[in-house]
């Protein structure tokens, strides 16, 4: 809470109530509070949108980036399996090309083409020639199967009919999964036989579980029925259908997005030309954002940093601007006062020489008829002994000699608000001071005691400024002690070119907190009696155009000691005149 | 010793010249500026008292008239405003022997007119 107090600026709770209708443009707080709305709105939203901007290009580009990379994957991999096959597909065309017919059939020729395909191809099972009819004429590899018919069978039919076969991948006879590549050569007598060659599946698997997949991908071959052809990681084992449906015939590789169970896929395509093979490889799209979500946290991360530092700097900034303002303003108003201080000053002195004046002709014409009477009382022999005649004339005369002395004093001191620098004897001034303020001393029973060094010689100073000076402070001690109280002014020389004026009272005193700002504008303590707290900050500026200085120094219970230091000789160009503060 | 008393306050400037008498003064009295012109035309006087604020002639304009042609006449001015110190600090005339406040305690004001005899007779 405390330190809420603290950074709380000056003008929060500051209210101009001298403002009037015009109020609404001393509201600071409102000043403050539009000035941060709206710089954060220049600020901010250019790099907010900016930043969404940044974000949605980068993310496109990064989207962009995975997909070109799947596409290029799937491209490598087709060619691979593309190239595996036609491989295969080429020897088997070599060999039915290098050996006649009969030469096939004979079991051990075929024992070692088999042998040599493994040893320099590999991924060969077993090989076979059916003749038209369908019959396994010679067979080498691992089964029994010569002599088998296969006429029924779709890839007989398929490789009679277009040349060459490649069938899908199918348990068959003997219960693993494996393909077949069967080719037609014609003969000479114009009928034709087959070598057929079944290739194990493991190779592609092996081709396949290779590929170097980020994204935790998944690599497969399928048919155009949707059956798997490879084992999936995700979504089965061979033979087992897929839950995706089957891509459409696509003559180039192709990518696109799928959703499967509430997660995003990508994936890449392509048909297998002459097989009916598809290969697919499958990514997750979240695992593929991971690098840009690193990348946007980073950039979510930069914007709240950049607009945290931007909000600071800009609260910081407003704040200094209002409370420069507000100080700005403070010195308008406080230069206003001073100005109608010294007009109110002015008129007070004018109405007093004015009164003073006017009760100054009755008092002289009392003064000289009483007079008039004391002469007769006194010269004519006649009246001579009439003794309580003669005192009542010199009490009339007594009173009358008081009156003048008021008024006399009321002169004086309106004479000299308008008076410049002259010289000035501190002693006459303390005592005119306190000629106004005798009675209420005498009513209140305060003792005032005054003591002036005897070496404080006549000085320069502005005497008018001075006695405002001295009353002000005066006053502010009747003010604060009891009934009964004591104030003591005592007057010194402080070295060659300083004397210094001592004010201390036993009144209340003032607290710590308050004491460093008793000389500010509008501080006060007294506002509910009435108190504008410009009296001791009048006094300071005062005391400072005298080319002096003024410290406090109090303690609560105790009282107060106020110290005014004055220069012997006033410095011109530090004493300001009425009409430089009018003028400021 | 002749003096004028000039003062719009007739009960004050009467008394003030009976008093004077008292203390075997001559003092003539007037209360206009234009009566002690024409005061000047036919008698001699050694001083003026003369009050500062008066309707349509001033002391220190009335001086001025009463100068031209009563070259040895001395003057007294007295007011209910200012002081004596005020005085010389705002008016620049010249022959103005003393200046006095209201009320005038009247044994000043003699010792100053003896003494303004005193320096005349020096002279």
């Amino acid at each position: 809470m405390s330190i809420l107090k603290k950074l709380k600026p000056k003008f929060w709770d500051y209210h101009d109530v001298a403002a009037g209708p015009h109020k609404h443009l001393f509201n600071f707080r409102r000043i403050w509070k539009q000035s941060v709305v709206l710089i954060s709105l220049v600020a901010i939203i250019p790099l907010v949108l900016i930043t969404i901007l940044d974000y949605e290009v980068t993310q496109r580009a990064v989207e962009t980036d995975f997909l070109l990379r799947t596409a290029r994957l799937v491209s490598n991999t087709w060619r691979t399996v593309s190239f595996f096959l036609a491989e295969r597909r080429s020897a088997l065309d070599f060999v039915v090309r290098d050996n006649s017919y009969n030469s096939l059939c004979d079991s051990k020729r075929l024992s070692n083409i088999l042998k040599n395909l493994k040893e320099g191809f590999g991924g060969f099972i077993d090989i076979g020639v059916i003749d038209s009819n369908g019959l396994q004429r010679a067979y080498a590899g691992p089964y029994k199967l010569e002599g088998i018919n296969y006429r029924e069978q779709g890839w007989f039919k398929d490789a009679t009919y277009k040349g060459v076969n490649v069938s899908d991948v199918f348990m068959g006879f003997r219960r693993t999964p494996h393909f077949v590549i069967a080719v037609r050569h014609n003969l000479a007598n114009g009928s034709f036989y087959i070598l057929r060659a079944t290739i194990d599946t493991d190779r592609f698997n092996e081709l396949l579980s290779h590929l170097e997949l980020s994204g935790q991908g998944d690599s497969f071959l399928i048919n155009k029925g949707g059956v798997l052809q490879t084992p999936s990681k995700d979504f089965g084992k061979v033979l087992d259908k897929i839950p995706l449906p089957v891509p459409e015939f696509s003559a180039n590789t192709r990518v696109y997005e799928e959703t499967y169970k509430h997660k995003g896929l990508v994936i890449g395509y392509d048909y297998i030309h002459d097989t009916p093979f598809i290969l697919m490889i499958v990514k997750q799209k979240a695992e593929l954002m991971k690098p840009w979500q690193k990348t946007r946290l980073k950039l979510i991360g930069f914007l709240i940093a950049s607009i945290s530092v931007i909000v600071v700097v800009i609260l910081s900034v407003a704040t200094y601007l209002v409370n420069r303002i507000l100080l700005a303003d403070q010195k308008r108003i406080m230069t206003l006062h001073e100005v109608e201080y010294s007009n109110k000053m002015a008129s007070i002195g004018r109405l007093a020489a004015g009164v003073a004046h006017e009760i100054n002709n009755p008092l002289a014409v009392i003064n000289e008829k009483v007079g008039l009477i004391k002469d007769m009382l006194t010269i004519k022999d006649e009246f001579k002994e009439n003794k309580k005649l003669i005192e009542l004339a010199n009490a009339a005369l007594y009173s009358v000699d008081r009156c003048g002395t008021i008024t006399k004093r009321l002169l004086n001191f309106a004479r000299h608000l308008d008076v410049k620098i002259q010289q000035v004897n501190i002693d006459e001034v303390i005592k005119d001071v306190l000629g106004f303020l005798t009675k209420e001393a005498d009513y209140r029973s305060i003792k005032v005691s005054v003591n002036v060094a005897r070496d404080i010689p006549q000085f320069e100073s502005d005497r008018g400024k001075l006695q405002q000076v001295l009353l002000n402070i005066v006053n502010n001690a009747f003010a604060a002690v009891k009934d009964g109280g004591k104030i003591d002014i005592s007057a010194k020389r402080e070295g060659t070119d300083l004397i210094s004026v001592t004010f201390t009272d036993d009144g209340c005193g003032i607290p710590k907190s308050d004491l460093e700002r008793v000389f500010e504008p509008f501080f006060s303590t007294k506002t509910k009696q009435g108190g504008t707290g410009l009296g001791l900050s009048i006094t300071y500026g005062l005391v400072q155009e005298l080319g002096g200085s003024i410290g406090v120094q109090s303690e609560v219970g105790k009282g107060t000691s106020f110290v005014v230091i004055l220069p012997l000789k006033i410095d011109k160009k530090e004493g300001k005149n009425d009409e430089d503060i009018a003028c400021r | 010793m002749k003096i004028l008393l000039v003062d719009d306050e007739k009960e004050l400037v009467s008394t003030l010249a009976e008093r004077l008498s008292l203390r075997n003064i001559e003092a003539d009295w007037v209360t206009t500026g234009e009566a002690a012109i024409k005061n000047t035309e036919t008698k001699i006087y050694d001083i003026a008292v003369l009050d500062v604020k008066m309707p349509k002639i001033g002391g220190i304009e009335l001086k001025k008239k009463l100068e031209e042609k009563n070259p040895g006449l001395k003057y007294i001015f007295i007011t209910g405003h200012g002081s004596e110190d005020d005085f010389k600090a705002a008016s620049s005339e010249k022959g103005a022997e003393y200046y006095l406040v209201k009320p005038v305690n009247i044994d000043d004001l003699i010792i100053k007119m003896k003494e303004i005899c005193f320096k005349k007779e020096q002279a």
